[in-house]
């Protein structure tokens, strides 16, 4: 660990965050994803709807460096494209369920009135395996991108609203808030700067978490068929489509299943380097 | 201790008492009116009619709910719309495939994990420490289906070492029958392993640190005798929590490896349900295996209590 330095706070962590090599790959590599998806139209080589008989299935190699699909797409333009909606989704799902997480967890902490319900509620929406509310949810919202964030922030709020309302116990009893208090600070001053600003970082470790699980998750929806509109592209349905010639041509689901595997893990890290950074105590392990 | 499990017993009951409110709500949050949306866009309005009546639909909503209530409380889940039966009986005609695959997946989880796990805790920072670690992130970061479909084609399509899906024929043998979930079992098991070991050596780490280890390696006790006698009898807690947690990852995962593996098990029925409308039918599976998950959990902390002497509450 690094030795206490005179540097400003946000030096120190980001020292801390790039002194692990694995979490600057995962970094350097999620953010070469990020940017070959955002900007798919000037990089991909082909248009991803361009349909061609003659390059039906063609491997990978040659005209089309990972090959073409079922109805002769190319495979790489369309994991470019896909891969704006996959990471959209669980850009916005970790936001939403930031959002909401927080609102619920700090209601919960400041005020005993409200915390046995919240928590029962949380409680009990943790009891639903997170694949079947998703998938409840969205068969009642209707399959579209916005919906299966909705879904999918509903099924994953509880773990930020736990996190916020246990953080939030812990702080407010700490002396700083208590002399706020005695200085006439408001609840909302007290929760909001002096509680919130403290809470940050578990808050954002989650949320790298669920931006993981919810990739994973949309992938699994569109799997099944019941997640977005399956003519979206996204990586899950780029899957679903392929698995029709999982004997002829493997290659349709290898490559969506491999970029999906190393973004969700490039995040898993990403997310353990902040905890680390963020909470050097909670650096015990690893 | 009795005043602590009345509370544990309450607590689940409301628990419980929530699950079947947010079924409830989550099937009446559906846009339009149910009946219609059950029967799709050829029914005429008398069907929907007669639909909403048999449904209760056209009674107040409190009424619908109290009555839905008072029913799943008696083990009444009402009735599938495609199948005409009971949702009880539906998902218990479908419960033993997704019964084994979670228990076989558990198990294969459980002798992958927990012996890697403790071991990397023991000699932690090396370089099996490493792989571990590392291995057990890729393998969460791993789209089950995925892997699933890959085992499908290299292992069970190109080698023939296992039945590539399905679940026999109608009159297959149980042995049979157990035979196409083995493959499944292993996708499933090397995804939950990922937990499992990472909670095994974060606690076996933690157990490592005690004074009574300290104390019992100064007696001079061989290394060997340490981590077998003192920290693993310890270690049991952690692994029976772990169990309780993995219980919701194994039904996620078993409804994605069902539809792999068109394993005709509870997962694939909800999906299908899904596809048909078939409201009652999914209502009735969140609450299962909502409610199973909650009783779980219960039995795990009430376990502790046996393993842990010094548990008090």
């Amino acid at each position: 660990m690094a030795a206490p330095s005179a540097a400003s706070p946000d030096a120190n962590f980001l020292a801390l965050l790039f002194s692990r090599r694995a979490v600057l790959l995962a970094l350097i590599v999620f953010a070469a994803i990020l940017l070959l998806c955002l900007f798919a139209p000037l990089v991909a080589p082909a248009d991803p709807m361009k349909m061609s008989v003659r390059a039906r299935l063609s491997p990978p190699g040659g005209d089309f460096l990972l090959g073409a699909d079922a109805f002769g797409r190319d495979v790489l333009s369309r994991l470019l494209y896909a891969g704006r909606v996959s990471l959209m989704i669980g850009l916005g799902v970790a936001a939403l369920a930031s959002v909401a997480g927080v609102a619920f967890g700090l209601l919960a902490g400041f005020f005993r009135r409200l915390d046995g319900p919240i928590s029962r509620l949380v409680d009990a929406m943790m009891a639903f395996p997170d694949i079947l509310l998703a998938i409840a949810l969205v068969s009642i919202l209707g399959g579209s991108v916005v919906n299966v964030i909705i879904a999918l922030a509903i099924v994953y709020t509880p773990r930020i609203s736990r996190i916020v309302r246990a953080s939030t116990l812990v702080i407010r009893e700490l002396p700083y808030v208590e002399a706020a208090r005695a200085l006439g600070s408001s609840t909302r001053t007290i929760m909001f700067t002096h509680v919130l600003r403290n809470i940050l970082s578990p808050i954002v470790v989650q949320a790298t978490f669920i931006f993981a699980y919810a990739m994973l998750a949309e992938a699994g929806l569109s799997f099944l068929g019941v997640g977005i509109d399956p003519k979206t592209p996204s990586w899950g349905t780029m899957i679903n489509e392929g698995r029709q010639y999982l004997d002829q041509a493997a290659f349709l689901i290898v490559f969506p299943g491999l970029v999906i595997s190393v973004s969700v893990l490039a995040l898993q890290l990403i997310g353990d380097g902040f905890r680390d950074a963020l909470d050097p105590r909670l650096a015990k392990d690893l | 201790m009795a005043r602590y499990l009345i509370k544990r017993i309450l607590g689940m009951c409301v628990v419980i008492f929530l699950v079947l409110t947010i079924a409830f709500i989550i099937v009446r949050l559906a846009p339009g009116d149910p009946a219609a949306l059950m029967l799709g866009p050829d029914a005429t309005a008398e069907d929907a009619a007669a639909l909403r009546s048999q449904l209760g639909l056209d009674r107040p909503i409190t009424a619908q709910y109290l009555s839905f209530v008072t029913g799943a409380l008696q083990g009444d889940l009402g009735t599938s719309i495609y199948f005409k039966q009971p949702v009880v009986s539906v998902l218990a005609g479908r419960a033993e495939p997704t019964i084994f695959l979670s228990l076989f997946s558990l198990v294969i989880a459980l002798v992958i994990a927990t012996p890697i796990g403790i071991y990397a805790a023991y000699r932690r920072g090396s370089l099996l420490d490493q792989g571990a670690i590392t291995t057990a992130m890729l393998a969460a970061s791993i789209p089950s289906f995925w892997t699933g479909l890959m085992f499908q084609r290299y292992l069970a399509t190109d080698l023939g070492w296992f039945p590539a899906s399905g679940y026999g024929a109608p009159d297959a043998s149980f042995v049979e029958r157990m035979g196409y979930l083995i493959l499944p079992s292993i996708v499933l098991g090397i995804v939950n392993s990922a937990l499992i070991l990472r909670f095994t050596r974060a606690s076996m780490l933690d157990i490592l640190g005690e004074d009574y280890v300290r104390t019992a390696r100064s007696k001079g006790m061989t290394e060997r005798r340490v981590v077998l006698r003192h920290a693993l009898k310890n270690a049991a807690i952690p692994i029976i929590t772990v169990i309780g947690l993995t219980f919701a990852l194994l039904v996620s995962g078993a409804v994605v490896t069902e539809r792999v593996f068109n394993i005709p098990g509870m997962g694939n029925l909800v999906v299908s349900a899904v596809l048909r409308r078939d409201y009652p039918v999914i209502q009735g599976a969140l609450i299962v295996v909502a409610s199973l998950y909650v009783l779980i959990n219960l039995l795990t902390d009430l376990l502790y209590l046996l393993v842990d002497k010094r548990v008090k509450y």
